[in-house]
């Protein structure tokens, strides 16, 4: 049979939605792990990201966590952490199989693109805007609040759009290494040499994969100050000339 | 009667580092003894990745060539593109499965185009970030279209061109290994290998190897690129 109408007729069976193995538990499993990796991540990393950002430091971290962040293959982290006696396979609440390794590991590979992203964003405020804050009467801290993060909020939400991306894809390769989510339809289909469960897992990764981002790019415009007053193209081209 | 226990004359064998009950992450033995196993998978990882880049770089030129010309294109290169980035490595290559197969082919086109991603806007920015009076005089002197491009323009986009290399390389050294998926992973499948047989000395020695790989190939681009762009330091000590 044609693998692509094979793979449609999995996805249009009721049966393999429902259950404990089914595509809706795994789904919410992998959300949830997604969402709770990223708001560690973000606890952890934004404050010091952005202080270290007011400060006008930061940029040697900013690069090297970055460029450690892409050398180390989330596969090779995933398989490490869950080979070790702690915090290897063992079942983590809600977080299914392997749950804290898998949050361990998502949590880490969050950590670059959003501390990266909130440390350039302040740190690139232009000095003429701070000059002007500081020479109304600003004190640090109310520099930091009322000019100098609203000014970098679209370029920290949109490292918070890129790590939500990259911890979904890290959470999909759980699987790889026996872990929870979704990723597990793909593995279980192709180690079963069943190609249209594969598939059909795939189809439903990618499309919660657009659905994230699109929600991200929504957040992204939201939070722009410069948008709300000033034509998009010059918003911009301020941007770049500041930068 | 003489019983003869086997231990006694057999000569002793030190069990290695990695055998089952020691299971050692760190073993000296498992490099020496297994170290075809590591070459073999290596090769397969270099190939993939190297492959994956050619492809990368072959799409993304001419297309960072037509999105310069054609603004009104430029909109959908750059959001496509981003859009592939966007989905998961795991996922994309079931999803090319139905037209390449379990082939090595699905893996080395499934990290071009992630490759291509971080390519198109590299070069697509080098290219812009020419200055405009660069390519008048260039166009004064008499240069014609392709050889102002080749002549004038690339060079002067290369240092921005191959930083964008290097990230895209990096990245996808550190993904080839997903392509285990389809068999196809360089070392990924000895990481697979190491998780299945719980074999730490083999998963581990893979997994460093891994980051090793990105670091040289990066050192490499960086040493290309500080040979063929002679000016970029010449100039600063002269």
């Amino acid at each position: 049979m044609n693998l692509v109408t094979a793979t449609w007729q999995y996805l249009t069976d009721p049966a393999n939605w429902q259950g404990q193995e089914g595509i809706w538990t795994l789904l919410v499993e992998q959300l949830l792990l997604s969402v709770t990796a990223l708001l560690i991540a973000a606890v952890i990393g934004l404050p010091i990201a952005l202080w270290l950002g007011h400060l006008g430091r930061g940029s040697f971290l900013a690069i090297n966590i970055s460029n450690i962040g892409r050398a180390v293959p989330t596969f090779a982290l995933l398989a490490v952490l869950v080979t070790t006696d702690f915090p290897g396979t063992q079942t983590f609440g809600p977080y299914g199989r392997a749950g804290l390794s898998t949050l361990i590991a998502l949590t880490l590979f969050a950590l670059p693109p959003l501390i990266t992203n909130a440390n350039v964003a302040v740190r690139e405020v232009p000095a003429e805007v701070k000059e002007s804050a500081a020479g109304m009467g600003m004190a640090g801290s109310q520099q930091f609040w009322r000019v100098e993060l609203p000014l970098a909020l679209p370029l920290v939400v949109s490292g918070i759009r890129l790590a939500l991306v990259q911890v979904w894809a890290t959470a999909t390769i759980a699987a790889l290494v026996a872990g929870p989510g979704l990723g597990r339809i793909i593995t279980d289909g192709f180690y079963r040499t069943n190609y249209p469960k594969g598939i059909a897992g795939a189809v439903v990764v990618a499309v919660v994969a657009f659905g994230l981002e699109l929600l991200g790019s929504v957040a992204e415009r939201a939070v722009d100050p410069v948008r709300r007053t000033v034509p998009r193209t010059r918003a911009r081209a301020g941007a770049a000339a500041g930068a | 009667m003489a019983v003869t226990l086997p231990a006694a004359t057999a000569p002793p064998v030190q069990p290695t580092c990695y055998n089952a009950l020691t299971n050692q992450w760190f073993c000296l033995d498992y490099l020496k003894d297994r170290h075809h196993d590591l070459t073999t998978a290596m090769i397969q990882h270099l190939q993939i990745t190297a492959a994956a880049l050619v492809l990368g770089i072959l799409i993304a030129f001419p297309l960072a060539l037509v999105a310069r010309r054609l603004p009104w294109l430029r909109g959908t290169i750059l959001g496509t593109s981003t859009a592939i980035y966007t989905i998961p490595s795991l996922a994309l290559f079931p999803l090319l499965v139905p037209f390449t197969g379990i082939t090595a082919t699905t893996v080395v086109i499934g990290l071009g185009l992630y490759a291509l991603t971080i390519l198109v806007r590299s070069m697509l920015a080098g290219l812009t970030g020419v200055p405009d009076e660069v390519r008048e005089s260039a166009t004064g002197l008499g240069y014609g279209r392709t050889r102002l491009l080749f002549r004038v323009e690339l060079p002067l986009a290369l240092p921005v061109m191959m930083a964008g290399l290097r990230v895209a390389t990096v990245s996808t050294v550190a993904l080839t290994t997903v392509g285990t998926l389809v068999s196809y992973g360089g070392l990924g499948n000895l990481i697979q290998d190491g998780v299945t047989n719980n074999f730490k000395a083999e998963l581990l020695a893979a997994s460093v190897l891994c980051v090793v790989l990105a670091v040289a190939l990066d050192a490499l681009i960086v040493g290309v690129q500080w040979t063929i762009t002679p000016w970029t330091h010449r100039r600063r000590t002269s």
